[in-house]
């Protein structure tokens, strides 16, 4: 098949960018997309182009390193798949096919379709652990944790931090992935003495990186290639709203005891 | 310089957001209130204009209280909005080329023009049947007659459902996010799907617009 490609093109962070078109000939409907890319990137090589940089890593849709917006769509046209996954059998031949990086001033672009999401590793950094010595592994049912719980985190422990929400948020807010890493570590016993604490810190690194706020447009959820749900925004809300109202100030530890 | 208790809170993104919400709450509240007490325009003149003097002489203290309530949510709604608004835009300082919306409301995405629009309306409609400044015959106390008169003016009643048709898209966005917001709405496998919003965003403009519709076609006179 053939599809003709609008590729956002931009040597470094500070150069501008455009679109350029190439037109992807010989593409069989079984490539991934990024194997598509791959075979224009050859091509490109052979006839002396600069190829086009994307991220890649696993190619099996559970790195969270590729993304990017295909026609409009963060990882493009099919539900709960990451662009690694897609397959040019979801095109048509001749399709025009547009291809843009993430954009959130939080993401600067690095080169072409790479964006830099160093502020989602800053927002884990504020809080998304949990600081208590755990040791070697523990017996499977040391420690009871209800069925809902344990699926629930399980479902936010999915992400992957891609950055597909802040791509397809109209905010260009990360709320969806500080909810998720929230929801997570908040849903089991192991995470609770530093609850409050991380729903503060992580909220607050969220902001400073300079993100958007949520208006629950559900565009986020739609993105999520891990089918992360806005439930668990409420949820960080909740955790957060608590967390303010019960914070105080650290006492001062003197004399003995 | 991140500051401490209350104003840390209110400097978050949540914590603006949550002010919304829970000003959303009382703001949605008061709107059905207000719609369920017009409804009594049909009953007559004389339990309309009861109904007006009830509020305005008997329990004027509990509509003061009422009044400062609201004046602070409605303060505090628009102030959060447009600062989440402004940093929202400066989170994307550089847009897509294209960009397909893929399950966001015709509702959510009017939020804030709708918000503007009310927002010009509010003022405009307390000067209209509340002061009286900007009606042609106003009359104090004789809310029947103001309403038949008001609403005989053309544009004025077109201005009016205007309101209602965003005050529905608003209430039908506002009243399903802010339980999310506030963190109270239970898990859902449909988070997206919104009930009850539904029924308050068609039963609350469809009230209200009842005596508009009802004056222009000359059934209440």
């Amino acid at each position: 098949m053939k599809v003709v490609l609008h590729v956002w093109r931009q040597a470094s962070a500070s150069a501008a960018g455009k679109l350029v078109d190439y037109q992807a000939d010989d593409i069989s409907p079984d490539m991934s997309f990024l194997e598509m890319l791959d075979v224009l990137n050859e091509r490109l090589i052979v006839r002396g182009e600069d190829p086009i940089a994307f991220d890649h890593d696993c190619r099996e849709g559970i790195c969270g390193s590729c993304g990017m917006m295909i026609n409009g769509a963060a990882h493009g046209p099919m539900k709960l798949t990451t662009a690694c996954q897609l397959h040019m059998r979801s095109f048509s031949d001749g399709d025009e096919i547009w291809i843009e990086p993430w954009r959130a001033k939080a993401f600067p672009v690095i080169k072409d379709l790479v964006v830099d999401r160093g502020a989602f590793d800053r927002i884990i950094q504020a809080g998304g652990f949990v600081s208590a010595p755990t040791g070697s592994a523990q017996d499977g049912n040391a420690i009871p944790i209800p069925k809902q719980a344990a699926d629930d985190a399980m479902d936010a422990a999915a992400c992957i931090g891609c950055g597909a929400c802040v791509a397809a948020c109209p905010n260009a807010s990360a709320s969806l992935f500080t909810a998720a890493k929230i929801s997570h570590l908040g849903e089991l016993p192991q995470g609770q003495p530093e609850r409050m604490k991380r729903a503060l810190a992580m909220v607050h690194q969220m902001d400073l990186e300079t993100f958007g706020g949520c208006t629950l447009f559900g565009e986020c959820q739609e993105a999520c290639p891990k089918g992360i749900s806005i439930d668990t925004i409420a949820q960080m809300n909740r955790d957060y709203i608590f967390a303010a109202a019960t914070e105080r100030e650290a006492t001062d530890v003197l004399g003995s005891g | 310089m991140e500051r401490a208790g209350l104003l840390r809170f209110w400097d978050s993104s949540v914590g603006k957001k949550v002010v919304m919400g829970a000003t959303g709450l009382i703001l949605v509240a008061f709107v059905i209130l207000h719609m369920a007490g017009n409804l009594q325009f049909f009953s007559g003149s004389e339990r309309f204009n009861a109904y007006s003097h009830l509020l305005q002489v008997d329990l004027i203290e509990l509509t003061w209280l009422m009044r400062i309530t609201l004046l602070g949510a409605v303060v505090l709604h628009i102030t959060a909005a447009y600062q989440l608004t402004m940093r929202n835009r400066a989170a994307r300082p550089a847009g897509y080329v294209k960009r397909e919306p893929q399950v966001s409301t015709y509702a959510a995405r009017t939020m804030r023009w709708g918000g503007v629009y009310l927002l010009l309306f509010i003022p405009y409609h307390i000067l209209h049947f509340t002061t009286g400044t900007l009606h042609p015959a106003f009359v104090r106390r004789a809310a029947y007659g103001n309403v038949v008169i008001g609403f005989q003016v053309m544009w004025v009643a077109l201005f009016y459902l205007g309101a209602m048709a965003f005050l529905g898209l608003h209430l039908y966005h506002g009243a399903w996010a802010m339980f999310r917001t506030l963190g109270i709405a239970r898990p859902s496998n449909d988070p997206l799907h919104r009930r009850l919003a539904l029924a308050i965003a068609i039963i609350v403009p469809a009230g209200f617009s009842l005596l508009p519709l009802s004056v222009m076609l000359g059934f209440m006179h």
